[in-house]
């Protein structure tokens, strides 16, 4: 028996990292907002890594952060041990990672959930989006038969439909951790003519921590200076004691028992049939793919302070029971193992998610956003971007607004969007740094300064924080301006200061900016010779110090983003026939059609599309658009 | 819309007399400025009405090119609606050729295929009910251009860009897989191996531009090849028309063993002679190879000049040649007429449908006649000699500079010890313009390679 509850703006179904950040925005932009999940303790889980961040997907959350959303500041509240990665390199990749406690992280955002006004949590499995006949969002009904108007509704499933455990030859018809999975809204969204995929991803084991023999390991400490996630936070705040990890590696005999058993892997008996992500190998496929390599890394990384289950990264697995036990026993430190969870292999449904639009939107049901892993993404970061944008363009579209679209030079999010909607998708997509051509201007350091102005016209960034950066801005020009024109001679006191730092001393005048540009020196290496310096924050030098040192990249960086943003600018109406098109070739026509892309710039994207087809499709636009224009003018 | 400047050579290359080398876009009036020079020095084209025609020089540097028309028209009363400037200049490959570089050399760009008509019809300088023939034409020009960047490149030239395209992805996949999973894969010390790479990438891309630059890849003119049996007196006549022909532009060294290759002016027009000489021996198994290769080389060439000894009997081979020759421009020489024929013209003009001239190259009889007769042929339009091979590869050379440009970049951010990941945008510049060659988008080959060459992740 069906029945109608109470009637809400925007529904969100899925309480993972995806959902967290949609219903958040949705329901402080005021809209009256609902999130359901399976189960109440499964908000935020993170059922796999440990971790927030890593390289590009630090990024990912700086950028978040400065949109108005959550992850930076609840992971900057639970982290154990954070480390920035790649410092040996350019500033551009440069990126943060942290290591969370579990249950800390899940339940503070619980907490910041349940403490949000507008937004009612519930416990509930969705069955059916509720549609009207030209297929208009009207509502979602729960397995319980509660019918629940709305205007939106944001799916943000995660790894839960249809979703099957598998190690060897056991079989769970479950969600991860063995939570209920969702059996019945893959059907519901079939009707609707949406394109399913299957999709898979594993997990390593977790182990007993006072099983494992840490005398046989490097021990991996967390930096010193500790660099927030959120631009909210300082360094000093959320200064803590942190955890360590550890770093161990497999051994010929580990490979050798995975060689012996690798017909028992349901990977390669063909139990499993889903996609699985070239950047999560298993372990099996590790020592397949690449059999020459003696050895793989092993990090065992703490899940919390919590509890002593320590999580395996390095050999994720869906071999039998039987075999992980050997196998991780054959790995230094870990003789002596106690398994408390299994490794293990999940499929589950997800979409192809070119039949979104780049707000996020099904282009062909309106009011049906989607964001996370059911939109063929992996990872907890690029599911919270995308759950955030999703949650914003809900609410723009009830606010009667035009949709948040941010752009590939815009930032990763920017990026991620548009590959997952302009690509072939056919594995979970993980963000990569060498997915973002504009990757000089992205940088996790200047993710504010990017996002933080957008942040507030949405309504997500309030009045003070916006105004700190725009004084940020101000103090970066007025100092870099300053620098610039500073005339350095070759006194004395300049030339024993750069003979000191091992530079070539100067043999005519030149300025402070130019000195910054050399490799070996910097901002503050200059202080001595530099007395009219005045006291500025840490963020701001630091903007000063990498504008100046790597303008040339820069400027070349931002002329191709010029010429980008001249194809994105050019729009294609939704309606476009590509197949009235003459001059497109057939597969053109084809991948137009299926990818329906919302710029010259997006449709230059598509494989298969080449340049010249490119030309034509502008060529054809012109007339239409003057048509078109024609044609109103007429019927006015 | 602001736009890049662009040129391109505008008219046919063959038929001598004028070519007209334009350039449209924001630059093309600054441009001028430095590379023309007026009769007394002093005037600067940009200072001057627009549509008028100007009389002076091309110069490099000091050095006088060509004397030239220069016509300079502003935006917006023109083909594309940009400024244009269009240099009229003494024809013939040579000089166009040396004018364009100049040109291309001021930081211009070379035209993608149909581009002034694109932009003419963007700029709305052409009517929109005509766009589908605009887009015709834009679809049509990529095609060939394709087509022929392709046929253009020998075996060997293709195997050597994309040796060295896949190795520069491997490079690059190397850095990336390093900056994404910084844990796991290490490049440490990685910037001298690189060093040595683009050593070697720079070496073999330079040999390109230079087997380009003489001819190994471009042989513009009208490919003429002389076919027919041994002892027929293709050598002769190719001696007769190379020392008749006061101009011999270059001589290039045959590209086999079995040919030659001589470029002569006949009246302004270019002809490329490939004489097959020697390709037969009376060895059965080497005979057959002689066919082939003739063969091969007569299927690519505007203009084929069948000798035949009239004075000994058709044979298997003569049959097969003139079956093979059916659907190709052709003249046929009946040579030899200065002995006893056994041949009639009859009995060659049942077989074949092209025109026949009897010769004496031994008593220079005839070559007149067919000097004339190939004259007729191209005045015509019989007879065209394509002429996208030259621009294609104009554009093969544009690419291989701008590929040497990048790796220099890249040593250049290595000698400034800047870090790994600067290295990869500018080696990635260089694998695309590489592709273009090739034609070949770059899509997902980065995340390909570097998921199948490194093991990353969790």
């Amino acid at each position: 028996m069906s029945y109608v509850y109470d009637e809400y703006d925007v529904v969100v179904i899925g309480a993972g990292h995806a959902g967290c950040e949609a219903a958040l925005a949705s329901a402080r932009l005021s809209l009256k907002t609902i999130i359901f999940t399976i189960a109440m303790d499964s908000i935020a889980l993170m059922p796999c890594n440990p971790n927030i961040g890593g390289t590009s997907k630090g990024h990912l959350v700086r950028e978040i952060d400065a949109l108005g959303g959550e992850m930076g500041k609840n992971i900057d509240k639970t982290f154990i041990q954070s480390k920035m990665l790649n410092l040996s390199k350019g500033p551009a990749v440069h990126s943060l990672r942290a290591q969370a406690d579990k249950k800390d992280y899940s339940s503070s955002m619980r907490k910041v959930l349940e403490n949000t006004p507008n937004l009612t949590l519930k416990q509930a499995e969705i069955v059916e989006i509720l549609t009207t006949d030209d297929k208009v969002v009207k509502g979602v009904k729960t397995y319980s038969g509660a019918i629940y108007p709305c205007k939106a509704v944001i799916i943000c499933s995660g790894t839960y439909l249809n979703a099957r455990c598998i190690y060897g030859e056991t079989v769970h018809m479950t969600g991860p951790d063995g939570l209920s999975s969702a059996k019945h809204l893959t059907e519901s969204l079939k009707s609707l003519g949406v394109e399913m995929y299957r999709f898979k991803t594993g997990t390593p084991a977790r182990i007993d921590k006072r099983s494992i023999d840490f005398s046989k390991m490097e021990e991996q400490k967390g930096d010193e200076i500790i660099v927030p996630f959120s631009f909210s936070n300082k360094p000093e705040d959320i200064m803590k004691e942190q955890v360590s990890c550890w770093l161990t590696y497999t051994t010929p005999k580990t490979h050798d028992i995975i060689r012996a058993n690798i017909d028992r892997s349901p990977l390669y008996s063909g139990s499993i049939k889903g996609t699985g992500a070239r950047y999560c190998p298993s372990i099996e496929d590790k020592v397949v793919k690449f059999a020459d390599k003696e050895r793989h890394q092993v990090f065992i990384e703490p899940e919390g302070n919590y509890t002593n289950e320590m999580y395996i990264s390095g050999m994720s697995s869906s071999l039998p029971e039987d075999v992980q036990v050997e196998m991780y026993r054959s790995v230094p430190g870990l003789e002596k193992a106690d398994i408390v969870r299994n490794a293990y292999a999940i499929e589950y449904d997800c979409i192809n998610p070119a039949q979104l639009k780049p707000s996020l939107e099904f282009r062909n049901i309106d009011g049906l956003f989607s964001a996370g892993q059911f939109n063929g993404s992996s990872g907890y970061e690029e599911a919270a971007a995308q759950g955030l944008i999703a949650g914003i363009n809900a609410a723009m579209k009830l606010l009667k607004k035009e949709p948040i679209i941010i752009d590939r030079s815009q930032a990763y999010i920017g990026v991620l969007i548009d590959d997952l909607i302009t690509k072939d998708t056919n594995e979970p997509y993980r963000m990569m740094t060498s997915r973002a051509e504009y990757r000089l201007l992205l940088r996790q350091d200047n993710a504010d300064l990017r996002l933080t102005k957008l942040g507030y016209q949405v309504g997500l960034i309030d009045e003070e924080t916006y105004q700190k950066i725009i004084d940020k801005e101000k103090h970066i020009k007025e100092e870099k301006e300053r620098l610039e024109k500073t005339v350095i001679g070759a006194n004395k006191e300049v030339q024993e200061l750069l003979t000191s730092l091992n530079s070539t001393p100067l043999t005519t005048a030149t300025t402070l900016a130019e000195l910054i540009r050399r490799p070996e020196l910097d901002y503050d290496k200059l202080k001595s010779i530099d007395p009219k310096r005045k006291k500025l924050s840490y963020d701001v030098i630091e903007q000063v110090n990498i504008n100046i040192k790597y303008e040339g990249y820069i400027v070349r960086q931002l002329r191709q983003v010029e010429q980008h943003k001249k194809l994105e600018n050019k729009k294609i109406p939704e309606s476009l026939d590509y197949n009235l098109i003459s001059g497109l070739r057939i597969e053109a026509k084809q991948k137009l059609t299926s990818f329906r892309p919302v710029s010259i710039g997006q449709a230059s994207r598509i494989s298969g599309v080449t340049p010249a087809d490119i030309s034509v499709l502008m060529v054809y636009l012109m007339q239409y658009n003057a048509k078109e224009a024609a044609e109103k003018k007429v019927s006015h | 819309m602001k736009s890049d400047t662009i040129t391109a050579i505008a008219t046919g290359l063959s038929s001598g007399g004028i070519s007209i080398i334009r350039i449209s876009g924001n630059d093309a009036f600054s441009i001028i400025d430095r590379i023309y020079k007026s009769k007394n020095g002093k005037k600067k084209l940009s200072n001057e009405k627009s549509h008028t025609i100007h009389y002076g020089f091309i110069v490099d540097g000091d050095e006088i090119v060509d004397e030239v028309m220069v016509t300079i028209m502003r935006a917006p009363s023109t083909y594309t609606r940009e400024d244009v400037i269009e240099i009229n200049c003494h024809g013939g490959l040579v000089v166009t050729r040396k004018i364009l570089k100049i040109v291309l050399g001021q930081g211009v760009r070379l035209a993608e295929p149909g581009e002034f008509t694109k932009r003419a019809f963007l700029n709305g300088r052409i009517d929109l009910s005509q766009a589908e023939a605009v887009s015709d034409i834009i679809k049509a020009k990529n095609d060939i251009a394709l087509k022929n960047s392709l046929k253009q490149l020998e075996g060997r030239e293709y195997e050597i860009i994309k040796k060295i395209r896949d190795s520069i992805l491997r490079d690059i996949a190397y850095i990336e897989a390093a900056l994404d999973d910084p844990e796991h894969i290490s490049i440490e010390g990685f910037s001298e191996e690189l060093e040595e790479n683009l050593q070697n990438y720079s070496q073999s891309i330079n040999r390109l531009i230079s087997g380009s630059k003489n001819g190994r890849l471009i042989k513009e003119g009208i490919k003429t090849v002389i076919l027919g049996k041994p002892n027929v007196g293709k050598s002769s006549l190719l001696n007769i028309l190379v020392r008749e022909d006061r101009a011999i532009v270059t001589d290039i060294a045959g590209t086999t063993r079995d040919t030659l290759e001589e470029t002569i002016n006949l009246n302004d027009i270019t002809l490329n002679i490939i004489d097959t000489a020697g390709i037969r021996t009376t060895d059965d198994e080497v005979e057959k190879i002689g066919v082939d290769k003739a063969m091969k080389v007569a299927k690519e060439a505007d203009l084929i000049i069948y000798v035949i000894d009239s004075s000994v009997p058709l044979d298997d081979n003569d049959e097969a040649i003139l079956l093979m020759i059916k659907e190709k421009k052709a003249i046929i020489l009946m040579n030899k007429s200065d002995l006893t024929p056994c041949i009639r013209k009859e009995d060659i003009e049942k077989k074949s449908n092209h025109p026949i001239i009897g010769t004496s190259f031994v008593e220079h009889e005839g070559i007149e006649n067919l000097e004339q007769l190939i004259k007729d042929m191209f005045f015509k339009g019989d007879i065209s000699f394509n002429e996208d091979i030259y621009v294609t590869n104009e554009r093969h050379i544009e690419a291989f500079s701008n590929a040497l440009k990048a790796l220099d970049m890249v040593r250049e951010s290595i000698y400034n010890n800047m870090p790994e990941d600067f290295y990869s945008i500018d080696l990635m510049t260089a694998y695309e313009e590489l592709g273009g060659i090739l034609g070949e988008n770059v899509g997902e080959d980065l995340i390909n390679m570097i998921f199948s060459e490194f093991c990353m992740g969790k």
